[in-house]
């Protein structure tokens, strides 16, 4: 069996899975929306500040919403690779001719394929509730698929959180640290705007940031190359340090077998 | 376990044991306020140069007081969580047979989830004051903010434990959640009542969590406004809810 027929099989079985769960499925596609119907209102006179980037706080959320998905899809694809530990699924698997590789794929699957479907809806939503997406349908493409980069290197942190751990309690327990990294960034106010001197500086070392306004760009600005880089090489970057983590601890959870 | 209360600490005694030899319980329900502390009054301190900001007590304690009234209502859905597991593994239903008096169960879950949470409120308090929170109000005025807190804990485990004991499932965890968000963040979160517009604010105006999150406000810079009436809204949410805890509990009975 090919590398690629590998990959299908588990993806279709993680996204079958994924999908047949009404309590997996419903909360990333609904907090998100409850949070940017929400906040957009909320901080609305966060937008009078001078210097604030625009005038709607709507558009100005909308980015963060992407990146609470991701949150989301991590979740996911750690605790149902958690669970295959669990059950002895793995152990099963392994003896089969089943390439590693072929499981850390193909386990994202269930997670990015409801994160592509989370990033149409927000997407969606936004534009009917009268969001202008300064850099068109070319921009609305790409944030489509950064939405989906973002999401995959956030799935692929949970698979190597679930290898490390084990357990589905091991998993929940390190997502304090994924929520810290999400809300001391500039989710809320534009860094120029961060008053607080320690918080401004974790906001401008936060890689969360960059993919939040590498987002926010396309949405408020249009086409901005040194956000986008940013946005886009942060992501790649993660993905790649999160799969090669999960490739190693795959090699260790699998000779411990 | 011959009375009500010996069912109650009995139960709170367990849920605590279980909390301390489980960080990853405790944790989560520690960090999260701490977080939310930290981006609303780290993040956000500079929309109190807004105009028609007046609060007396600067930006940190504005979201100072909500954290702490958002820690207390999460607080008690965190043990409604611990209480559909404790169906799911079968121990609850072990525990109605065997509790001669069964609305003592309700209580040592409310008295378990009031325990953890003070310690979420000590260590908010703690970073607040070490952050530098302005603290206007008096001994008493404290006590009554505090208070305050402790009845929205009330509120939250008591409609946690009502749709934990009716669905007897971790599933329905969004259930619990959902409307105690929802509650919470469509009162004036961010900026007073007067700098919300549109739907929000038409919302917020006849949300019961604002008149509680104003009272708490007021109390914390020591000018008392509307005390008396947000202490009566938390009270009527407790005792609305503890009637739905109750009627929970008999569907959980029925249910066997």
């Amino acid at each position: 069996m090919t590398l690629a027929r590998q990959v299908l099989l588990i993806a279709w079985r993680s996204l079958v899975r994924t999908l047949r769960q009404p309590g997996t499925v419903i909360p990333p596609l609904i907090f998100p929306l409850m949070l940017m119907a929400v906040n957009s209102n909320g901080l609305r006179a966060a937008t009078h500040l001078p210097g604030f980037p625009t005038d709607s706080f709507l558009a100005f959320f909308i980015p963060f919403s992407f990146i609470q998905g991701a949150l989301f899809a991590s979740g996911i694809a750690g605790t149902d690779l958690a669970k295959d530990i669990d059950t002895g699924f793995m152990n099963r698997l392994a003896l089969t001719p089943m390439r590693g590789s072929a499981l850390l794929l193909g386990q994202m699957g269930g997670a990015v394929g409801l994160g592509v479907i989370q990033a149409a809806l927000y997407l969606l939503v936004g534009l009917v509730a009268g969001v202008d997406i300064e850099s068109g349908i070319g921009g609305a493409i790409l944030i489509l698929l950064l939405a989906t980069l973002v999401c995959s290197a956030f799935a692929a942190l949970g698979l190597w959180m679930a290898l490390r751990t084990g357990s589905t309690e091991g998993v929940q327990s390190l997502f304090p640290l994924l929520f810290f990294f999400t809300f001391i960034s500039s989710m809320n106010p534009p860094r120029n705007l961060i008053e607080v001197a320690w918080f401004r500086d974790v906001a401008t070392a936060n890689p969360v940031s960059y993919l939040i306004e590498g987002l926010r760009s396309l949405v408020i600005e249009g086409w901005n190359a040194q956000a986008l880089a940013l946005g886009f090489g942060l992501t790649i970057a993660l993905l790649v340090l999160a799969m090669t983590l999960s490739a190693r601890a795959l090699r260790v959870r699998m000779a411990r077998t | 376990m011959r009375t009500r209360v010996d069912v109650a600490l009995g139960l709170a005694y367990r849920q605590l044991m279980i909390l301390a030899k489980n960080p990853s319980l405790l944790l989560p329900p520690m960090l999260f306020p701490l977080l939310n502390f930290a981006a609303f009054a780290g993040g956000l301190s500079r929309l109190r140069h807004v105009p028609g900001f007046d609060y007396a007590g600067g930006y940190t304690g504005f979201q100072f007081v909500f954290v702490l009234l958002q820690s207390a209502a999460f607080g008690g859905v965190f043990t409604g969580f611990g209480i559909a597991r404790d169906f799911e593994r079968g121990f609850a239903r072990r525990l109605l047979v065997t509790a001669p008096y069964r609305s003592g169960i309700i209580a040592g879950y409310a008295i378990a989830a009031l325990a953890r949470w003070l310690l979420v409120a000590v260590v908010l308090t703690i970073v607040a004051l070490a952050v530098g929170m302005h603290v206007g109000g008096n001994g008493i005025d404290l006590f009554g903010l505090y208070g305050l807190a402790v009845l929205v804990n009330i509120a939250g485990v008591l409609w946690a434990c009502g749709v934990a004991m009716r669905f007897r499932t971790t599933q329905a965890g969004p259930i619990m959640q959902t409307p105690v968000f929802m509650l919470l963040f469509l009162a004036p979160v961010y900026v007073p009542l007067s700098l919300l517009s549109g739907w929000i604010h038409a919302v917020a105006v006849v949300n019961p969590i604002t008149f509680v999150l104003a009272g708490g406000r007021s109390l914390l810079v020591g000018s008392p406004e509307d005390v008396l009436q947000a202490t009566a809204i938390a009270l009527g949410l407790g005792a609305a809810f503890a009637v739905w805890a109750y009627r929970g509990l008999r569907s959980a009975e029925r249910a066997g």
